[in-house]
């Protein structure tokens, strides 16, 4: 398992970008997603960073995504960037 | 066939997924000078994921990594190699030992990943005094080196000059180059016109470059890939006088004549050679006779 055991974001706020912010958090994964296509896109969003948090090992964490229309391989490695960023071991 | 190679910044998203839309040959997914040292791991995983996922519609995809004297060159591989990237283009190339680095390293990478050896190419980015000097070793230090590429900026800074539009100060440089890449038998390609809105210049620029030798031409700007690929093609003309010439060797063949000549000119192997790289080229370009039939 990947404990995130600081704060740290990754990505910027332009467009075809998104920002993602992670912290530590007791248990679960809680994730607040901002994006101006949360009503038709929200869920396969939620579910993209939801599977890069699983694939990096991360099991608890509270994640912030300001989207700004990033495409799922832009968003899973602003996800992944701050997970390196964030995680124990760097 | 690489007329044109874009350079895309790999840490911008907008820039990256259009890559393939805008026309060249090649895209330059960017690690080195135009992303932040506090931003190298974010990109890394970025321009991973943009050649993983995305599609680049038969452009090639080369990826400039940082220099072998940095701290970040191992873990730009370690992350891009797998994606089998066509390219890697290594900045700051000074001699075959820095060549040599990174060709050790991407070939056991390779193994590893169960690719064929030089299956991922190595582009020296020459942008050195030393480098210059040294371009015919680079050139030839080991089969995995497909290109020189020329780069001024950092070049005329290491020779403390001003670098100018017409290009006098890196004369010596694209000669050298030139004659370094061909006599090692591999490509060659020109540094970037820097002025995005100078459309005159950039096709006197290119032109000069391709009258030097050079293959193809890189751009920092979407705006200059039209005319690096028209400067770079074979015109309609150059394309029809090659088929002349190779149907008049294919004819004295037949009749058993030795000497050849077209137009009053003696065909010699050196005009043949060039008729060849041109159907080549026209081939590629589908501008070739059977294309058109």
């Amino acid at each position: 398992m990947t404990e995130i055991v600081r704060a740290a974001s990754a990505g910027t706020l332009e467009s075809s970008d998104a920002y993602v912010e992670i912290e530590p958090a007791g248990q679960g994964i809680e994730i607040q997603l901002e994006s101006v296509v949360k009503g038709q896109f929200g869920e396969s969003i939620l579910a993209a960073v939801r599977e890069t948090l699983a694939g990096c090992g991360v099991e608890r964490a509270r994640v912030t995504v300001s989207d700004r229309g990033a495409l799922e391989c832009v968003l899973r490695a602003r996800v992944e960037a701050a997970v390196l960023r964030g995680r124990g071991d760097c | 066939m690489r007329r044109s190679m874009l350079f895309l910044p790999g840490n911008t998203p907008n820039m990256l997924v259009n890559g393939a839309f805008l026309g060249a040959d090649a895209v330059i997914l960017d690690l080195e000078d135009a992303v932040a040292p506090s931003e190298k791991d974010a990109a890394r995983v970025l321009v991973r994921n943009t050649i993983r996922y995305m599609d680049f519609r038969g452009c090639e995809v080369i990826v400039r990594i940082n220099a072998v004297d940095s701290d970040f060159w191992q873990a730009d591989l370690d992350e891009i190699l797998p994606q089998k990237p066509d390219l890697i283009l290594l900045p700051k190339s000074s001699s075959a030992q820095d060549v040599l680095a990174a060709d050790a390293y991407i070939g056991q990478k390779e193994a590893a990943l169960g690719f064929a050896p030089n299956t991922v190419r190595l582009m020296p980015l020459i942008e050195t005094a030393l480098g210059v000097e040294n371009a015919f070793s680079i050139a030839s230090a080991c089969p995995r080196v497909a290109a020189l590429f020329l780069g001024a900026e950092d070049l005329t800074a290491d020779l403390r000059c001003q670098r100018t539009k017409a290009g006098r100060e890196i004369e010596y440089a694209r000669t050298r180059l030139v004659v370094a890449a061909r006599a090692a038998n591999v490509d060659v390609y020109d540094t970037p016109f820097t002025d995005v809105n100078d459309d005159e210049g950039i096709q006197t620029d290119a032109a000069y470059a391709k009258a030097l030798g050079f293959t193809g031409k890189s751009s920092i700007s979407p705006r200059h890939v039209e005319v690096i690929n028209r400067v770079f093609s074979p015109t309609q003309k150059e394309i029809d006088y090659a088929y002349e010439v190779m149907d008049a060797i294919r004819l004295a063949k037949e009749q058993g004549r030795g000497a050849i000549a077209l137009r009053g000119k003696m065909i010699d192997a050196p005009i043949v050679a060039r008729a060849e790289q041109t159907i080549a080229a026209a081939r590629e370009m589908g501008l070739g006779r059977e294309d058109r039939a």
